[in-house]
């Protein structure tokens, strides 16, 4: 029962439980005899009874009368008189139970049993519900048995709504009849899912919600539904390519040195392949040549081999990835065609398909083989220091051919219209609670206005007339930060979020953050232009689906715990994540698919000052089952490397190839666990500003 | 009937108690079964053949007839105990005999209504603690509006629930006046824990202010009144430099605005508290947070109970009843018989008779004071204290110590204060109020149906499922307060054409064929009418007799409850209005209340 103190306990009351228990003691040893011994007597099941009467929780005796059950049943030859009275003294005990304890989850499923055999008239039930739920409408295991019930019988998803209804207006603060809500309309809307139904039942739930959001802020219940709501307003259901590298329109330049031209869509690699990276807007399945066509030439590339970014090996991710290979063609400039969805396959989590035929085309330019020394990055070393990097000068240098980084993302025409109600609908709400926030300080009001901002943002980003709140809702998260100290990390990751997207949003804001390292004049192929995010507070990084072409980022000086997401990222060869809060191996998980990582500093963090690894669930280990198969102890063994102590940093680096690595100002650092560093990357030649060898 | 009629009455014995009381009206009950529990010995006469005096439920030849005989003057010279009428301007109408008189005796018709109990009452608390209360059972009001001159109702948005459920308040209107109550809450909690937490106590400057302009500084939503219309000029001048003109023109036309539902059907104010001329009455900040803390209070105690408000099943007449009952158990000796019904009792003043009486009694000073009674079998009683039902007046200057603070007292006694009375009324209807509801709570705020209205009238519409009426017929209480008889009339015909129209205009959108037909062959919506002006006394005491107040014109039973509460203190100073008769455990324990869903 809610809202009810707790009482003291009184001498006397111990008294009577001693006493209760002692009772319980002897019951429990003569059933468990009974149960041993598979005595079903009259007397033996009624003891069970009389047990389950006092103890409802005892979960031995409601199998025991199950099995009991199975015996008469078997005895009583088919005849369906027998079983329904057989049946209707297992609904007579379960209901003793629960009057006893309404929450004896043993009992509820007891019931649940006895329905499930077919024999017993359920018409009762509603009433026995109803009985329950108004002693504690809240109670969960009764709305639980109500939906059980309302599906056996067939009853409406309006006549079940009309309920939560009801109960909602006797008292709003009740999590599972809005629970029970959200549940009825998600069935309604499976049923018959199309844009309109959303449309008519959605938007007066909108209505309705904010009755009680207005009446009590303080509520949370209402909330809750609201955010619920304002997902099935924003959800796409078929999931969407958002962006890919390389993007549409761009040039790839392979195997020369010539031809600067702009840094966000062009790219250079000695190697004569590159990687076609697919960002969608939610997690897929189903990725691979026959889902995805890449055509150059006229010939569509067969063997291509998808592989999905996720953490956790699935074979479901938001982001793909293959290699283009052009090694051995004719040096020419080449159109290269990528179309996805013009048969089924592409799958997201919840089970919808990516039914947007879609297509992008960029152009590979194969140049004459030089030969020669390879130059550029990781020659020498990389000093990221605030002089050696300029403010790129995108007028002065190649401002002609600079694509906007809205250009990076793949138009999806189709969806601006579904989205008009949808967009007039997050509208409206951001109206009434920016009027509540103008009477009331109210931080849950604070959070749904800034979800809401951004909803609309995310939803008008494609409209030619588009607006961004990105300032109110930096703005809502610092004043939240200050309101609500106790949830201060969420608030800080959504700030870092909202802030990335603020810097992704033009080209101009992107240009602020872009350097050339060294000097201008060195720009060449072999110096991309590093993105530098330090200093910005961040505490996640997130926005990578803008910032696929990035080959060199400065993410120091922030608050990362975190690199999620940055797998996305195949083109990164230098990272600088210095000064975080990095605070384990694992939390670099990330990096490991990252091919072309040359250059990483991880310097000034706290990896190993914490005994706990908290990340660690996030990330593969030699103990789960998914690292399993790359763990090769036969190759530590042969080693005479102290693997044991430092398995995480093994883990990590013994996939990437680095040329430079910083880490000093860690707690792990040592002489140790530098001589395993050596072993680990043999392609190491700088260590924390020291040249190797 | 006369005494020669009624076959003897068995004489009682003993002949001596510590106290007699007359009439078993509400007050005269609790003194009954409060002295009981604090072991005098009572003897509780009641000349009429049923409980409850002005404070009965009664069919409806009895409440006719109790009605009649109460509102003319009875001379007896014989009587030294004379009765005066309470009642006046009885005006009783049958507009369906054929109808009713089948049912006349399926009625349990209260004298005092409208009137109903706060689930956080005192009465209630009172019932729990004597144990009166295992011998009445209630129910919940289902909801209280508040209504126009043109026959509509708008719900009291009175709890959250309510507020959440409520179609006719915007969506920061909600927001303000729930604010407004956790702002009542939070001060009253403040008070409780003398906590110093957010400061959400109520400044002590607007505590003594008027509660009306406490309301319009909490910007109860912004429309806050109505404005007489050269107040609103000046007004909309002022506000117009302040760019505000469309507001004023939405808002202060408003009549039913938030702050008139919260004072006038919440904090239950009888008089205008917005006119300023009148400053009648008027509700401090205090007593409106007092008040609006018994509703808050009382929505929620129960489980059971809808709302804040509750109504005894079979009537009001159950109360008095039940504290009798009580008294009996704890030992009072009950004369309630047709025999009695005379009313010829006598004080005994004779010198002669004093001596037997004199040696036990204390209070017994001089000739001419109080001793005892003479019933009409003639048989002399005698006790310390008497304490009287209001329609008796005591000739007191037949003593013979006339002294002038005597007299004083004795205008307290026996004369209805201020000159205020209350008009009230009883309808029987064919139709509910609410189509969708059987018993609710209806205000209409001082000026609401004509400008010269400056008391609240309220009425409560009660229906078969409380066993006051047959079933498919609803019983409608109207009062209002009034200073005379035309005045008080005014007012409840006012009111009851407001609800006959509403009456009337549901049922045609009810059925369309209802207004196609002849309509002499529809039955009348409103079936019988009672309308009745009855005065008011406080109660009073004099020596040792007192005298108890008669039903006052509130909602609920609490300012009577202190009347009697202070009467019992005066007549035993060292006793206890109740001592606990059950465990204080068991009584805080609402469970005791029989709620009926």
């Amino acid at each position: 029962m809610h809202g009810r103190p707790r009482k003291p306990s009184k001498p006397e009351d111990a008294a009577a439980s001693a006493a209760k228990a002692q009772k319980l003691r002897v019951l429990q040893s003569q059933f468990l005899h009974n149960h041993q011994n598979k005595i079903f007597t009259k007397e033996a099941v009624e003891l069970s009874a009389k047990l389950l009467e006092i103890n409802p929780e005892s979960y031995t005796a409601w199998n025991y009368r199950k099995l009991a059950v199975e015996h008469y049943l078997t005895l009583s030859n088919s005849n369906p008189e027998s079983h329904n009275s057989i049946f209707d003294e297992e609904l007579r005990v379960a209901e003793s139970a629960l009057r006893q304890n309404f929450k004896s989850y043993g009992a509820w499923h007891h019931r649940k049993w006895v329905f499930s055999k077919g024999h017993s008239s359920i018409n009762h039930e509603l009433r026995l519900l109803d009985k329950f739920q108004k002693a504690d409408s809240r109670n969960f295991h009764a709305w639980n048995h109500r939906r059980f019930v309302a599906a056996l019988m067939n009853i409406s998803e309006e006549d079940e709504l009309k309920y939560t209804e009801d109960m909602i207006c006797n008292n709003f603060s009740n999590y599972s009849a809005w629970h029970n809500r959200s549940v009825l309309l998600s069935n309604l809307l499976k049923k018959k899912a199309n844009g309109f139904l959303l449309k008519v039942k959605v938007l007066p739930e909108y209505e309705f919600v904010h009755q009680a959001l207005f009446t009590d802020p303080d509520d949370q219940s209402g909330w809750f539904y609201h955010r619920w709501l304002l997902d099935q307003t924003v959800k796409v259901d078929s999931p969407l390519l958002a962006s890919s590298w390389p993007a549409h329109g761009s040039d790839v330049m392979l195997l020369g040195d010539s031809c600067p031209s702009s840094p966000f869509t062009n790219f250079h690699s000695d190697s004569g392949t590159f990687p076609l990276i697919l960002y969608f807007n939610q997690a897929v399945e189903g990725v691979n040549s026959s889902t995805v066509l890449v055509n150059y030439e006229l010939n569509t590339i067969k063997d291509l081999i998808w592989k999905p970014l996720s953490a956790n090996k699935s074979q479901t991710a938001q982001v793909w990835v293959t290699q283009l290979n052009f090694n051995g063609v004719e040096p020419k400039a080449y159109s290269v065609e990528v179309s996805l969805g013009h048969s089924q396959g592409i799958i997201s989590s919840s089970g919808f398909h990516y039914n947007h035929p879609s297509r992008f085309a960029f152009r590979v330019c194969v140049q004459l083989v030089e030969k020669g020394p390879a130059k550029g990055l990781g020659g020498d070393v990389i000093l990221w220091r605030d002089e050696n990097f300029h403010i790129y000068d995108a007028h002065s240098v190649e401002s002609s051919s600079v694509i906007s980084p809205d250009q990076l993302s793949i138009q999806n025409d189709h969806e601006t219209t579904a989205f008009e109600w949808r967009t007039e609908a997050i509208a409206k709400e951001i109206d009434h609670f920016r009027e509540l926030l103008s009477l009331i300080n109210c931080k849950i009001g604070k959070l749904t206005l800034a979800r809401l901002l951004m909803a609309h943002d995310t939803m008008t980003c494609q409209s030619p007339n588009k607006t961004f709140h990105l300032e109110e809702v930096l703005e809502l998260y610092n004043d939240l930060m200050k309101l609500d100290p106790s949830h201060v990390q969420y608030y800080k990751d959504e700030h870092s979020l909202v802030l990335l997207q603020q810097v992704t949003s033009s080209k101009e804001s992107l240009l602020r953050h872009c350097f050339h390292y060294r000097n201008l004049t060195s720009s060449h192929i072999g110096n991309p232009i590093c993105v530098r995010l330090n200093n910005l507070l961040l505490s996640r990084v997130g926005s990578f689906d803008k910032l696929l072409w990035v080959q060199m980022l400065d993410l120091s000086h922030n608050e990362l715990q975190s690199i999620e997401g940055l797998e996305a990222m195949q083109l990164l060869s230098c990272l600088n994540l210095s000064n975080n809060v990095l605070s384990s191996f694992t939390a670099l998980e990330p990096l490991r698919s990252l091919k072309s990582l040359k250059v990483l500093n991880i310097s000034h963090n706290e990896i190993g000052t914490h005994s706990i690894d908290t990340t660690r669930h996030l990330c593969s280990s030699p103990l789960s089952h998914s690292a399993g198969s790359e763990w090769n102890t036969g190759e530590i063994v042969n080693t005479d490397i102290d693997v044991k102590s430092y398995w995480e940093a093994y883990f990590i680096l013994k996939d990437l190839n680095l040329t430079q690595l910083d880490i000093v100002g860690n707690a792990i650092s040592g002489e140790k666990f530098k001589s395993l560093l050596i072993k680990v990357l043999p392609a190491l030649k700088w260590l924390d500003g020291e040249q190797l060898h | 009937m006369t005494t020669s009629d009624l076959p003897p009455y068995p004489p009682i014995d003993p002949t001596t108690f510590d106290l007699i009381i007359i009439g078993t009206g509400l007050p005269a009950s609790l003194i009954s079964a409060s002295s009981s529990a604090a072991g005098k010995s009572v003897l509780h006469l009641d000349p009429n053949p049923f409980y409850g005096s002005h404070f009965s439920s009664l069919s409806i030849p009895d409440l006719t007839s109790f009605l009649n005989s109460h509102s003319a003057p009875h001379s007896d010279e014989n009587l030294t105990l004379t009765t005066r009428p309470l009642f006046s301007d009885v005006e009783i109408s049958n507009f369906a005999p054929d109808l009713l008189d089948q049912h006349l005796r399926k009625f349990n018709l209260d004298l005092s209504g409208p009137r109903v109990l706060f689930c956080a009452d005192k009465s209630i608390d009172l019932m729990l603690k004597s144990g009166a209360s295992q011998y009445v059972e209630f129910k919940s009001v289902d909801a209280s509006f508040v209504g126009d001159g043109d026959g509509r109702l708008w719900s009291v948005p009175d709890s959250r629930a309510a507020i959440f459920k409520d179609k006719t308040l915007g969506l920061m209107e909600k927001n303000q006046l729930m604010r407004f109550f956790k702002l009542v809450q939070g001060h009253l909690s403040e008070n409780e824990n003398n906590g110093t937490e957010n400061g959400a106590k109520i400044s002590a400057e607007d505590l003594e202010s008027p509660f009306v302009e406490f309301l319009s500084k909490m910007k109860l939503p912004p429309k806050i009144k109505s404005y007489p219309l050269d107040l609103l000029l000046v007004k909309v001048a002022f506000l117009v430099s302040s760019c505000d003109i469309f507001h004023v023109n939405v808002d202060y036309f408003v009549l039913f605005s938030i702050c008139r539902i919260v004072l006038y059907a919440i904090a239950m104010a009888d008089y205008d508290q917005e006119n300023t001329e009148i400053h009648k009455d008027l509700l401090k900040t205090k007593d409106g947070i007092d008040r609006l803390a018994l509703y808050n209070a009382s929505i929620g105690r129960f489980q059971n109970a809808l709302g804040a408000l509750i109504y005894p099943i079979y009537g009001q007449g159950e109360l008095p009843q039940a504290f009798c009952r009580r008294a009996a158990v704890k030992g009072c000796l009950y004369g309630k018989n047709s025999a009695l019904v005379t009313a010829l009792m006598r004080v005994g003043v004779g010198p002669a008779d004093a001596s037997d009486f004199s040696a036990k009694g204390r209070g017994v000073e001089d000739s001419g004071s109080y001793k005892g009674v003479r019933l009409a079998s003639g048989q002399d009683i005698f006790s310390q204290k008497l304490v009287l039902d209001p329609s008796f007046t005591v000739p007191w200057p037949l003593s013979s110590s006339p002294c002038e603070q005597m007299q004083d007292t004795f205008q307290v006694l026996s004369l209805s204060d201020d000159k205020v009375k209350v008009a009230r009324g009883i309808c029987i209807t064919k139709r509910s109020l609410k189509p969708d509801l059987l018993n609710c709570l209806v205000v209409f705020p001082p000026k609401s149906l004509f400008p010269e209205q400056f008391t609240s009238i309220r009425v409560l519409q009660l229906s078969s499922n409380l066993a006051v009426c047959p079933s498919g017929m609803f019983v409608l209480y109207f009062s209002a307060l009034c200073d005379e008889v035309n005045q008080g009339k005014k007012l409840l015909h006012a009111a009851l054409d407001a609800l006959l129209q509403l009456l009337v205009s549901g049922n045609s959108e009810n059925s369309s064929t209802f207004q196609s037909e002849d309509t002499e062959h529809v039955e009348p919506t409103l079936l019988w009418s009672a309308l009745y002006i009855q005065e008011l006394t406080k109660g009073g005491q004099i020596g040792s007799v007192s005298s108890t107040p008669m039903p006052d014109g509130s909602l609920n039973f609490n300012d009577l409850l202190d009347a009697t509460e202070k009467l019992f203190q005066n007549m035993y100073p060292n006793e206890e209005f109740f001592w606990e008769t059950i465990e204080p455990e068991n009584s805080e324990d609402d469970g005791g209340l029989m709620l009926e869903t």
